[in-house]
C-alpha cells in the first residue's frame, strides 16, 4: 500500500513536467524562453512577503516561547476531562491553526512519547495531516498581494480548523477504540 | 482581526514571560521568528521561480485553460463571479489540484499566482474580494488525499501501519474543507449587501 502511495508521488512531479513540456513543444511555445519570462516574477513576490511573514512569525515565536501554551492548556483541562479529551492533544489543536513547523514538532513528539499505534499517536497524526496552517497561508496568500483587509477570510479558516479538529477526534475514537 | 490576534499573541506571550520569570526569552524568541520569515521567504524564491516559470508555459501553450474546461463546473460553483475564462481561473484549478495530489510546494505558488489574477480583477486593491477568501478558505483547509510527511514520521517511530491513517486524515480533511466551504458561502451571503465584486 504505501510502495503504490509513494511510488505515485514520487512519479507526480516529474510526469507533471514531462506533460506540460511536450504540450508545449507540440504547441510550438518558446519553452525556455517562456519558462525565464515567468520565473522572473518569483523573486518580486516572495520580496513582498517578507515583511508579513517577519511580522507574524515573531509573534507566533514570543507566544510559543513565553510558556503561555501550558497556561492555557492547564486553564481548560478540566473542560476537557469533562468531555474525555485527552490533555496531551490540546498543545496540537492549539498551534496547528498558528504554526506549521512548531505542530508538526509538537506531533513528531507525541509520536516519539505515546507511540505512532496509540490513541494520540493516531489522533496527533490525523490532525496534523488534515489541515493547513490558517495564519500562515493568510499571510503569504494576502501579503503577496497587498491585501490589508481580509473580511471574514480568518474567521472562516479558523472555524474550519475547529471543525477539523473535532472531526479528528470523532474519526479517530470510531475507527480506533 | 488579524491586528487583534497579532496583538494578542505577543502581548499575551510578554505578560506570561513576565510572570513566569522568562522575560529574557522574549527578545530571543523575537529575533529567532524575524529570522525564520526571512529564511522561509528566500526558500519561496526558488520554488516560485520554478513553478512559475513552469505554469507559464502551461498558460501560453493552452494546457492551464483546458483544465479550466474539464474543471468548469466545480469552478463556477465556487467562483462565481470570475469569469470562466479568466487566466486566475486556470490557477485557481491548477493550485487545488496541486494541493490534492500532496505537491504543497507547488501549490503555494499557483495560490499566489490566482490571487494576482483575482486582485487584477478586485476594484479595491486593499480589501480582499469574496472569490479570494473563497481561495483562502480552500486553502487553509487544503484537502488533502496522502499526508507524506506524517507518514514517515510514524515510519520513522516504527509504526506497525503508517499508512492506517490515511483513511482517517480524508475523512477529517473532507469535513473540514466542507466546513470551509459552506462557512464562505454563508459569510459571502451574509457581507453581499455590502460589497459585490
Amino acid at each position: 500500500m504505501y510502495g503504490v502511495i509513494s511510488s505515485a508521488s514520487i512519479w507526480a512531479i516529474p510526469l507533471l513536467l514531462s506533460i506540460i513540456l511536450v504540450y508545449g513543444m507540440y504547441k510550438k511555445v518558446p519553452v525556455f524562453e517562456v519558462f525565464a519570462e515567468g520565473a522572473k516574477g518569483g523573486f518580486d513576490t516572495a520580496i513582498k512577503i517578507i515583511p508579513h511573514l517577519v511580522g507574524m512569525l515573531v509573534a507566533v515565536s514570543i507566544f510559543r516561547q513565553s510558556g503561555a501554551l501550558e497556561w492555557l492548556t492547564t486553564i481548560i483541562q478540566p473542560v476537557l476531562t469533562f468531555l474525555h479529551i485527552p490533555g496531551d492533544i490540546i498543545p496540537l489543536a492549539l498551534l496547528r491553526p498558528i504554526t506549521g513547523a512548531g505542530s508538526l514538532a509538537v506531533t513528531t513528539d507525541i509520536i516519539a512519547n505515546f507511540g505512532p499505534d496509540s490513541f494520540l499517536g493516531r489522533l496527533a497524526s490525523t490532525m496534523q495531516g488534515s489541515t493547513d496552517t490558517t495564519l500562515y497561508v493568510l499571510t503569504v496568500y494576502f501579503g503577496a498581494v497587498g491585501i490589508r483587509n481580509s473580511l471574514y477570510a480568518l474567521k472562516v479558516g479558523l472555524l474550519a480548523d475547529l471543525v477539523g479538529i473535532i472531526a479528528s477526534l470523532f474519526i479517530v475514537t470510531v475507527i480506533f477504540t | 482581526m488579524v491586528n487583534w490576534i497579532w496583538f494578542g499573541l505577543i502581548m499575551i506571550g510578554v505578560i506570561v514571560a513576565g510572570i513566569n520569570g522568562r522575560i529574557e526569552t522574549i527578545s530571543e524568541a523575537a529575533f529567532e521568528g524575524a529570522k525564520t520569515g526571512v529564511t522561509v521567504c528566500f526558500g519561496l524564491i526558488s520554488i516560485l521561480a520554478f513553478w512559475l516559470g513552469m505554469m507559464k508555459i502551461a498558460e501560453e501553450s493552452g494546457l492551464l485553460l483546458k483544465l479550466q474546461k474539464l474543471l468548469s463546473p466545480i469552478a463556477s460553483f465556487l467562483f462565481p463571479q470570475v469569469p470562466k475564462d479568466h487566466p486566475a481561473m486556470g490557477y485557481i484549478l491548477s493550485n487545488m489540484s496541486a494541493n490534492m495530489l500532496g505537491l504543497g510546494n507547488a501549490a503555494t505558488p499557483m495560490g499566489i499566482k490566482a490571487m494576482e489574477e483575482l486582485q487584477k480583477l478586485n476594484p479595491d486593491p486593499k480589501t480582499a474580494t469574496p472569490a479570494m477568501c473563497t481561495l483562502l478558505a480552500l486553502n487553509t483547509s487544503s484537502i488533502t488525499l496522502i499526508p507524506t510527511t506524517i507518514i514517515a514520521i510514524r515510519m520513522n517511530y516504527q509504526s506497525a501501519n503508517a499508512v492506517e491513517i490515511v483513511g482517517t486524515t480524508l475523512f477529517a480533511t473532507m469535513v473540514s474543507t466542507t466546513a470551509a466551504i459552506l462557512l464562505d458561502k454563508y459569510y459571502r451571503y451574509r457581507t453581499s449587501g455590502y460589497r459585490k465584486g
